[in-house]
Formats: C-alpha cells, sequence, structure tokens
C-alpha cells in the first residue's frame, strides 16, 4: 500500500502538469480540472493497490482524470457552456485513444498554462503558487510551506486565482506577438522568483527549497524547448539566460553551506564541490544567448556567475570584467542593490578605498540604511582598510538589521575581530 | 464576455483643463468610440460628483447625502459597456481610453445570467 501510494505520488509528480494542461486546454475551466485529477487519484489510490499499478500509469491516470471531469459536467450538463466542455472532452477520447503520445499531440498545452498562470491580472504571489501547483505538480501544503503561509491561505489564495482566471476571462493562450515580449518577461519573473526563493538559505524546509530550484530550472527547461517549438515567436536570448543564470547559481549549492548549515561566502568555497556540468551547460547557453546580441539584465547576470565559475581560485575571479558588467547591468536596471554589487566588484578590482567611496554617495547609503547587507559590505571594506572604529559602528548597525541566524553568526565574528583590531 | 470599464480621474485636475485641451480630450473620446464602436455596448460620461447624491435605505427610511458614498482622490467620471472574447482584449482597450493617461480604468467583468 505504502509503495503504491509512493507510486502515484511520482506519477502525479511528474504528470500533473501535463494532464492539467490537457484537460484546461479542453474545458478552459481550472476548478474542472483539478477536481477531476482529485478524483482521479483518488481512484489509483483504492484500484491501483487491488488491479496492481498499470503499466503505463500516467496515461491511465490522464485517461481517468477526463472521464471523470466528463462525470463531474454529466452530473450538471444544464448548461450550454458545460455542452461545449463536453464536446471537447469527448473529441480528447478520440484523439487520445493513442495515450502513449498524449503530450506529443499537445506540445503547446503546457505553454499556454504557462502563459495563463502568469498572467498580469493576477497578484504576483498568486501567479508564483498557481504556478507551482499547475505546472510543477507541487501541493498545496508543499507550496505554503516553502512560502511560510498557513495551508488554509494558500489554498485560499490558489482557489481565488483560479476563479478569477475563469470569471474576469483570462484567455488561456500563448499571446499574440504584441503582446508576447512583456507577458515572456512576466513568465520569467516568476520562474527565477521560484528560484530565488529556494535559493536563499534564510528560511524554510532545506528539502522544499532544493524542489523549488528544480522546479524552477525545469519550468526553464519546458519554456526553452517550447518556444523553440513556436516558429513564429521571435527568439528571446534572455530565456536562454535565465536558465543560464539559475544553472550556474545551482552548481555551487553543495559548497554553500558548511556541515553546521551556515552559509559559505564565494570567495571561501570549496571549488571542487561545484557541479562541473552544470556550470559547462551554463556557459553554453549563455554563449548561446550572448551571439544574438541582444543582451538583457538575465544574461549579464549569468555572465557574471560564470566568470565568478570559471575562477579557479577565489584571486583568479576576473574582476575588471565583472564591474564592467555590473556598469551594464545598472545601466540597464538601475537600482540600490545593483549599485551596491558594482561598489563591491569595484573595491575587489581597485581596492577598498574605492569601494568605500562609492558606497558613500547620499542617495545610496539613504536608499539602503536599512539593508544589512550594505552595511555588512561597508563594514567588510572598512576593515579592509583598517579602519577598524568605523568597521566596529557599520557591523553593529548590520547585526541590527540582520535576521539570518546563521549570517548573524558570521557578523558577529567580524565584529569581536575588528573590535579587538581597533 | 462583457466588462465594464470604469474612468477614474481626479476631477480637479480635469476641471482645470482650458478649452483647447478639452477639445482635444474629446476629440480623443470620439476617436475612441469610432475605433471601438463593434465593441462598445453602451457607456456614458457622468457630471462632477458635486452633483452626486447619494441613497441609503436603512430601517425603511430613505437617507439622502450630498455627494459621493466614498471621498477618494479620483473619482468615477465615467463608463464604458463593452463585449470582449477575454480580458486580454478588454485590457488593450481601456489601456486606449484617453484618461488612462492621467487616470486610471478598472477592468470589471459583468455578472452573467443569461447562461443559466
Amino acid at each position: 500500500m505504502e509503495s503504491v501510494a509512493h507510486s502515484i505520488e511520482q506519477v502525479f509528480r511528474q504528470e500533473s502538469g501535463q494532464i492539467l494542461a490537457v484537460l484546461i486546454a479542453a474545458t478552459h475551466d481550472f476548478t474542472l480540472a483539478e477536481d477531476a485529477l482529485q478524483d482521479a487519484c483518488i481512484a489509483a489510490l483504492l484500484q491501483w493497490p487491488v488491479d496492481g499499478t498499470p503499466r503505463n500509469p500516467a496515461a491511465w491516470l490522464s485517461s481517468i482524470a477526463r472521464r471523470k471531469a466528463i462525470d463531474r459536467l454529466r452530473r450538471d450538463a444544464t448548461l450550454a457552456r458545460k455542452q461545449g466542455q463536453l464536446e471537447a472532452l469527448a473529441a480528447l477520447e478520440q484523439a487520445g485513444s493513442d495515450e502513449q503520445d498524449e503530450g506529443a499531440h499537445f506540445p503547446d498545452t503546457r505553454l499556454k498554462l504557462l502563459f495563463t498562470c502568469c498572467h498580469p491580472a493576477l497578484a504576483l504571489e498568486a501567479r508564483v503558487a498557481l504556478t507551482l501547483r499547475t505546472l510543477g505538480g507541487l501541493s498545496t501544503p508543499e507550496i505554503a510551506a516553502a512560502f511560510l503561509v498557513p495551508v488554509a491561505t494558500m489554498a485560499q489564495r490558489l482557489v481565488r486565482a483560479q476563479h478569477k482566471i475563469h470569471d474576469a476571462g483570462i484567455p488561456y493562450r500563448v499571446p499574440p506577438l504584441a503582446l508576447l515580449p512583456e507577458r515572456l518577461d512576466g513568465v520569467l519573473a516568476v520562474i527565477y522568483l521560484i528560484f530565488n526563493e529556494g535559493y536563499a538559505t534564510n528560511s524554510g524546509d532545506a528539502l522544499i527549497r532544493q524542489e523549488l530550484c528544480d522546479e524552477a530550472i525545469r519550468l526553464a527547461r519546458v519554456l526553452v524547448e517550447l518556444l523553440g517549438h513556436e516558429p513564429q515567436v521571435p527568439t528571446d536570448p534572455e530565456v536562454f539566460g535565465l536558465l543560464a543564470l539559475m544553472l550556474l547559481h545551482h552548481a555551487r549549492q553543495h559548497a554553500r553551506v558548511d556541515a553546521d548549515g551556515d552559509a559559505v561566502l564565494l570567495e571561501q568555497q570549496d571549488r571542487s564541490l561545484w557541479d562541473r556540468a552544470e556550470i559547462d551547460e551554463g556557459v553554453r547557453l549563455l554563449e548561446g544567448a550572448l551571439a544574438m546580441r541582444r543582451a538583457g539584465p538575465y544574461q549579464i547576470q549569468a555572465a557574471i556567475a560564470a566568470l565568478h565559475n570559471e575562477a579557479g581560485t577565489a584571486g583568479a575571479t576576473d574582476w575588471q570584467e565583472i564591474v564592467a558588467l555590473y556598469a551594464l547591468l545598472l545601466r540597464l536596471t538601475p537600482s540600490p542593490v545593483v549599485e551596491l554589487n558594482r561598489a563591491v566588484a569595484v573595491a575587489m578590482a581597485q581596492g577598498p578605498a574605492c569601494g568605500i567611496a562609492l558606497l558613500q554617495r547620499p542617495e545610496l547609503a539613504a536608499a539602503l540604511s536599512e539593508y544589512h547587507h550594505f552595511h555588512a559590505a561597508r563594514a567588510d571594506l572598512l576593515r579592509r582598510c583598517g579602519r577598524y572604529e568605523e568597521a566596529v559602528s557599520a557591523y553593529v548597525r548590520a547585526l541590527e538589521l540582520c535576521q539570518n541566524t546563521a549570517e548573524r553568526r558570521f557578523l558577529e565574528r567580524r565584529l569581536v575581530e575588528v573590535a579587538a583590531a581597533g | 464576455m462583457r466588462y465594464a470599464l470604469l474612468i477614474h480621474v481626479d476631477e480637479k485636475l480635469t476641471a482645470s483643463l482650458n478649452e483647447a485641451e478639452q477639445g482635444s480630450m474629446m476629440a480623443e473620446y470620439m476617436a475612441f468610440g469610432e475605433r471601438y464602436k463593434d465593441k462598445i455596448v453602451g457607456g456614458d460620461p457622468l457630471l462632477p460628483v458635486a452633483m452626486a447624491t447619494t441613497v441609503r435605505v436603512r430601517d425603511g427610511k430613505t437617507m439622502t447625502t450630498d455627494g459621493p458614498f466614498a471621498e477618494t482622490k479620483e473619482q468615477l467620471n465615467g463608463f464604458y459597456l463593452v463585449s470582449c472574447d477575454n480580458l486580454d482584449e478588454a485590457v488593450e482597450m481601456a489601456a486606449q481610453i484617453p484618461d488612462a493617461v492621467g487616470g486610471c480604468v478598472e477592468v470589471r467583468p459583468v455578472m452573467e445570467f443569461s447562461e443559466a
């Protein structure tokens, strides 16, 4: 029984996105599709232990889900709209008799679904949750755990989003060319947000965080592949840039945390733990993107990550090039945080005093006055310059603002060092 | 699907327009109406909220008060009822409404009873 439940869960994880996509494509009804899939899973839990696991579990689930959707509609088929849905499902039944190839028959269903889930008329947090639920096959409790909200809150957020898609008439389609660039940006932003949520070491269950990273990478791969199938859609190098960026960061995952679960600074990481295959793939994707000669923020950030990854030792890092890339990034997406990163890179390339000078710009200091990374970076540069007294007050300020235990431990260690040196 | 496009603007700004600016705003609305005449089911501009009367019935008694139901920075000053295939189309139309620049347009799906 245990193993059947486990195999259902596995099939569900891998296939639910595709099964839902096909059902939603036919009915345009998220709630119905979800309910039908749920019914099919219950049926599997009841039948598989008795009859054995079917030869093709995914096809079995898909076909049962379809029938369950039809059953649900028949129970209340008085509305004209439902008649249309029934016909669409019946057509699917015909087309899907060759069930092995279901995915191949509907290459664009998942792409449409992704664009629908990331529609700007939905709140950003709802887009993220809906994408994970519908395309990632994560359960509602898992998503709730990842975002540290109660399960009931997350369930309500998902239901509300599904209702809005239906009631407000959010279309189920790949947007027309005029809307595509803007919409694609939105999809990429959701994927990157999912990745970052998983990549941040602050909080939550490590396993679920890992899953978010994997899921974001998988979604980006799906996007690359599906967009490749759409001949009329112009290639956006940022899609490759994002996938490269995530891979290049993900490659360092085993070196980022030490045995105690503490974050390890990039310059102190054991570089032999980095995943070479992932770095190579990321670099290859990035080179392909850069060759299209339309640089964007994801490509530039990936290029910065690649320069770190390609340095054999921290000392061998090409900081001049990284400074140039941050300057470019700052031009494309001006923000105080990018400015901070550039200042840190300048300090590495030209000496800490140059970095401190950049951080002194009053507008920047004001914008980041509540951002602990700003004070921590400034403290570090002051320390390197031997300005210990100022470094102490900067570390104290950083500690006032920092919530993360592992980072606090690190800052406290440094504070003791500079206090002793001063 | 039908949508209400509810146009909200700061009336003080509208009132501050000179005659030429009012004329060109009017011309833009005419052009909008012409461009989307196949989609527009209805709609009208509204007089300022100073002309509004708010009605409430409490315990069977009708109470009328001067002014809008709520004081807000921007006020509802016109609406269209449009028929569109989906939200994207309604949003595209809303973005073409002259007062979307400066003001804002709320896109609200109409509750449909005809299906049942």
